[in-house]
Parts: structure tokens; sequence; C-alpha cells
């Protein structure tokens, strides 16, 4: 038996003999290019010598060095695309070697105006079928288009006069007249949603202000806050409007803390003090319970429809309801709770 | 440029499907390429042009006129060239007497230039002077570098680098094993590389794997390299950068262990035990074995040996 296996090994080694190339160190393959990188060095005393000679060595190099990734690549996984008779097809990795990009990343566009709400109040999606049913035809109809649902609306005979309104009024033209509006503003919301990320997109410097009838609510913020602070002493001596605050815009935007001097205000900090042990002696709790739990339960249900966002609504109905139920009431007690564990902490120092 | 900068917002299907081609996007497009003559390009620099416009068709524009400019001192007529065909690699070629038959192969990141190498060539051949079949347009070439120089020396590496994302070709999930036809092979020795091309024909051997002969053909390149201006390293780091959503994502429930085994992972429900359908599980059935050694203990039957 031994001899059979070793006549075998035999006879593979010389039909690989033709294929195989021996080198000193192994080359480095990046498949998903097809790729070879060959750390070798090539024998410069040899290249470095005239034309014909030169270019017979160039060219026995460049053969081993195919016949490698060639082999490499014959080795992939393969298979005949298009039935029996197609071509062999070799399925190849991702590239690994790193290059730059063209471009830089796409941003994200920033949330619209809605979307920015929906996310505040967890507000999540409905999934609406594409076609409704129609009771008049008796029939599934699309939901808006051609031959929708509820009807032509452009045809509708009847138009109730509304309970308040003027018995003289043309109610067509009254439905006209507010889907008009309707579409406009809905137009004229989507572009400003379009101006906004565009913004954010370039960052637009302070730019001068628009013409009147291009100035919209921050930037005339923004420039009346500038030309506010470009006075002498830093418009700290403005006049202000009514219901302006006091305090002259900071130039970080809020974003650094501010401390009050040590020992400046005496008269402050004895009314400050003394209210404090107020609290903490009172008996009445000094957290709103139900202001706490509605808080408590918006910010629940943003963080639920951000989790959920991009997942399919699968768990709606009776599994996402009785999903929800038992977190509320846990939120509750938890809400609850923080009163007591203040009130034991708060006797321990007053007292 | 002004012109350039204005957004434009596009009236048609038309102009808003070209212009989301251009925009940046998560997985890119093929690079395109720019060939351009300089103010005083010889023949050479020419032919080296239509050469290389012939091996790197269709993702290449050829200009035919000649721009006077200089890459290396005003970047700014190869930016808008850039942005107006959206061609992120050029490959600009000129001639004066202080550097002559001179190549400058270089790159974009977001129209500005990333990297540029200016080469000198020394001895060209064409494709028109080698006389045998050529492989078709458009075949992906198989790319190898030999020389432990293009490792050691930073500016071989970018060289290495952008010599890889000229000739790279489209990405391709998939190829053809019949049609690796084509091969670019670089030599970096002695100061100089050694560029040559060569159809690829596979002989039989033995076993599945081909036996390799080559036979030249196409463009070969003898290059000196001359100036640089490389990116700095951040700028570099920033273009190599990919985005998250680029990453191949994880399959849940999916684990390798060093063998290379795959373990999956099957969450079941509660099953019921009481109310498993054992009639039509074999392996519960009484083996006649048992059977047998319950009914009274008779001799077991042999088993067959190996």
């Amino acid at each position: 038996v031994e001899a059979v296996l070793a006549a075998a090994e035999e006879q593979e080694a010389e039909k690989r003999r033709s294929i195989t190339v021996e080198k000193e160190l192994e080359l480095e393959y990046d498949l998903g290019n097809l790729l070879a990188v060959d750390r070798n060095p090539p024998p410069a005393a040899a290249l470095r010598g005239a034309g014909p000679r030169r270019e017979a060595l160039l060219r026995a190099l460049a053969r081993d060095n195919t016949q490698l990734l060639v082999s490499r690549l014959w080795e992939l996984p393969a298979e005949r695309a298009g039935g029996a008779g197609g071509p062999l097809v070799a399925q190849l990795p991702e590239p690994t070697f790193r290059l730059p990009r063209e471009k830089p990343p796409p941003k994200p566009r920033p949330p619209t105006r809605w979307e920015q709400f929906a996310r505040l109040k967890g507000i999540r999606r409905k999934k609406k079928t594409s076609v409704a049913w129609d009771e008049q035809a008796k029939e599934w109809r699309r939901r808006w288009g051609y031959r929708r649902a509820g009807g032509d609306p452009s045809r509708a005979w009847l138009a109730e006069v509304p309970a308040g309104a003027d018995p003289e009024e043309d109610q067509f033209a009254r439905l006209r007249r507010e889907k008009r509006e309707r579409v406009a503003r809905n137009e004229l919301n989507r572009l400003r949603n379009l101006a906004r990320a565009h913004r954010a997109g370039s960052a637009v410097p302070a730019a001068p202000l628009h013409p009147t009838g291009h100035q919209d609510r921050d930037e005339l913020r923004r420039v009346a806050r500038v030309a506010r602070v470009s006075t002498a002493s830093l418009g700290r001596f403005q006049p202000r409007l009514p219901k302006e605050s006091a305090e002259p815009p900071s130039r970080s935007g809020g974003k650094k803390r501010r401390f009050e001097p040590l020992l400046g205000n005496l008269a402050a900090e004895r009314s400050r003090q003394l209210e404090l042990l107020r609290d903490m002696g009172s008996k009445k709790p000094v957290l709103d319970i139900t202001r706490a739990v509605n808080k408590q339960l918006r910010q629940e249900e943003a963080e639920a429809a951000a989790a959920n966002k991009g997942k399919k609504q699968s768990k709606r109905g009776k599994r996402g309801r009785r999903q929800q139920r038992p977190g509320r009431s846990g939120k509750k007690s938890g809400a609850r709770r923080q009163p007591q564990q203040q009130k034991p902490a708060g006797g321990g120092t007053g007292g | 440029m002004d012109a350039l900068d204005r957004v434009v917002k596009p009236k048609t299907k038309r102009a808003k499907r070209f212009l989301e081609k251009r925009e940046p996007k998560l997985n890119e497009n093929t690079k395109n390429a720019m060939l351009i003559k300089g103010g005083n390009a010889n023949l050479t620099v020419t032919e080296v042009l239509k050469d290389i416009y012939a091996v790197k068709k269709p993702f290449a524009v050829l200009y035919k006129r000649k721009n006077i400019t200089r890459p290396f001192e005003d970047q700014t007529s190869l930016e808008f060239f850039s942005k107006k065909s959206d061609c992120s690699l050029f490959l600009f070629g000129s001639h004066n007497k202080k550097r002559p038959n001179n190549l400058i192969i270089g790159r974009m990141f977001d129209y500005h230039v990333l990297d540029m190498i200016e080469l000198g060539v020394e001895k060209f051949v064409s494709l028109k002077d080698i006389k045998n079949s050529k492989c078709p347009e458009g075949t992906k070439p198989m790319l190898i570098f030999a020389g432990d120089v293009f490792d050691v020396n930073e500016e071989y590496r970018r060289l290495k680098s952008l010599l890889i994302d000229f000739f790279r070709g489209p990405t391709v999930p998939s190829i053809r094993l019949a049609g690796l036809e084509y091969v670019l092979h670089f030599t970096a020795v002695d100061g100089k590389i050694y560029m040559r091309s060569y159809k690829v024909l596979l002989k039989k051997s033995g076993c599945k794997i081909p036996r390799i002969e080559l036979e030249e053909m196409g463009p070969s390149l003898d290059l000196v390299m001359r100036r640089t201006h490389l990116a700095s390293d951040d700028l570099y780091k920033l273009s190599l950068k990919q985005p998250k959503g680029l990453k191949p994502k994880k399959k849940k429930n999916i684990s390798h262990d060093v063998f290379g085994t795959t373990y999956g992972r099957i969450h079941m429900q509660k099953q019921d035990l009481s109310k498993l359908q054992t009639r039509k599980m074999k392996g519960l059935k009484k083996r006649p074995a048992e059977k047998s050694a319950e009914d009274g203990g008779a001799t077991p039957k042999k088993s067959k040996s190996a």
C-alpha cells in the first residue's frame, strides 16, 4: 500500500513541477484587486546590463510572479456561471489594499422640524398599506392617485356647510382655496427644510443680512446680537426691548459655566442657605410627581422610538402594547421612589 | 472657479441623475483618469498618453489640445478640469530641456490635489511597435510589484499606491478565470522603475491550475522618479477614512472557532415536552437487539467487521 501511495505522490509532484515557483520570500496577495507584491530584491547586477538580456530577465521574473498569482486565483471558490456550459467564474474577496477615497464620505442630512418633534415625543411611523377598501365600489383600491379609494375629490358634488360658517359663502371655493393653501404651506416647509440642510452641510459663515423678503428668524437674531455687541462697551448699556433678556449675550453661546464670586453677596448667600434648610425640613415633597412621571414617560417613548427606528414595526398591536404596560407602571414607582430617597438624606444632614 | 461653485438646481430628471452620479457616495464610482498634454509635449509623451488611454478605456478622458500649465507650481487649472469632468486621477505629459519626457501622475481628493509624482520616461515601447494580438479593451489587469524598494521608501510606497489606484479598474465581485489575460508588472531596481505589460497565455499543465506563458504586448516604460508632491500625513489619513456604513455587518448568532468550524445558534421557544410527536422519531424506535433483550435474552446479532 505504501509503495502505491509513494508512486501516486511522485506523479502528483511531477505534474505540479511545471507550475511551482521557488521564491525566497512569499508574495503578498490582494486577490480583490488582482494584486501581488513581491518583496524579494531583484537581481540588480543582472538587470543593469543592456537590452535583450534585461528584457528576458524581467520577463522571467514576471512569468514567475504571474504564475504564483494565477495559482492563487485558481484556488478561489469557482462555479460555472449560466448553467453547465458557461464560463468558470471565481468569487473574488473584498480588496484589502487601502486606497484613498475620491471624495469625502457623505454627511447624513440633518433631521427636519417634524422629525425632531417626532423624535422628542416618541412618535413612530405608522406603516400604511398601499391599497384601501372602498365601500362604494366594494373592492380594494389604491390609497391615492388614479381611481383612489375615496373617489375623485375634484368630482365631489356635495359640500356641507359647517356649523358656524357664513351661509352665503361658496363652500366649493373654500375647499379649493384651503387645498391650495395647504399645498403652498407644505411646499414652503419643504423648501425651508432643504435650505436648512444645505446650510448645515456647507456651514455658511455669518453672511450679511439678506434684503427684505428673504430674512429668516435665526438670521435676524444672529445679526441683532452682533449689532448689539458691536458698541464700545460691548453691549452692556444698550437699551433693551421689553421681552429681551437682561444679561449681555455671551460669546461662547452659553456653553461655559459662570460662577458667582466667593465672598460677594452675603445677603444672597444667607437667603439661599435658609431656603435650602426650609426645603429640607418641610414635609411636602419638592418634586412634583406628575411632572416627573410625565417627563420620564416621554423620555422613555423617545428612546424606544429611536431604538426601533431601523427595525420593522413587527411588535405592534397586542404584543407592543403588552410590552409597554409593565414599563409604564415600573417607571411610575421609580419616580415615586425619588422623593422618599431625598427625605431621609435631608433628615440626616438637617438633623 | 466661481462658475463651478455655484449650486445648480437641476430642472430635469436627467440633470438630477447627472448630479447624483457626481456627489459623494458610500460606495464610490470607479475613478476616472484625465490624460492632459502640456504646453510642449513631444511625440514620445503623446504616444505614452495615447497608449495609457487605450489601457484605461472607458474610465479615462484624453484631452487632445495642449494646455499650458505647470502642475507643480499652480494646481488650480488641474482642479478645474477635475471638477468639470469628474476625474480624480490625472496624467500630465510635457517635455522641456531640463526635464525631458516628463509625466506627472497624480490623484485628487475632493477635487483638490492629493499626491503628485513626476516621472521621467527613459525608454518607451508603444502598443503599435509590438505586433501581436492584443487583449480586449477594458480587461481588468493583474498588477504585480517586484522590488523591496516599494515598501522601504515612503515615496515609492505612495507611488505604488498611486499606480494601483490608476490601473486598478472597476471593483468586481467575481471574475471569469479564463479572462485573466492582462498583467502589468512593475520592477523597481537601481532607482529605476520598469513597467512591462504582458498578455497571459494559459497552457495546459498536469493539474487544474494552468501553466502561465507570457507574451510581451502593450506599452512598456522605463521610468525614473523626479520630483514629488505628496500629501501630508493627516490629509492622507483623512482621505483613507471609510464611512461606517461600509463595514461588513456582523451576522448575529454565527461564530467561528480556531479550526475554521462555523457554529450557529438557534433560539427555540419553550416546548411542551408532553405533546412531542415521538412516533415520527426513528431514533426512539426499539432496535431489534433491544426487543429481543426485552423478550427474553436471545443471542445478539453479529456485527459486520470493517
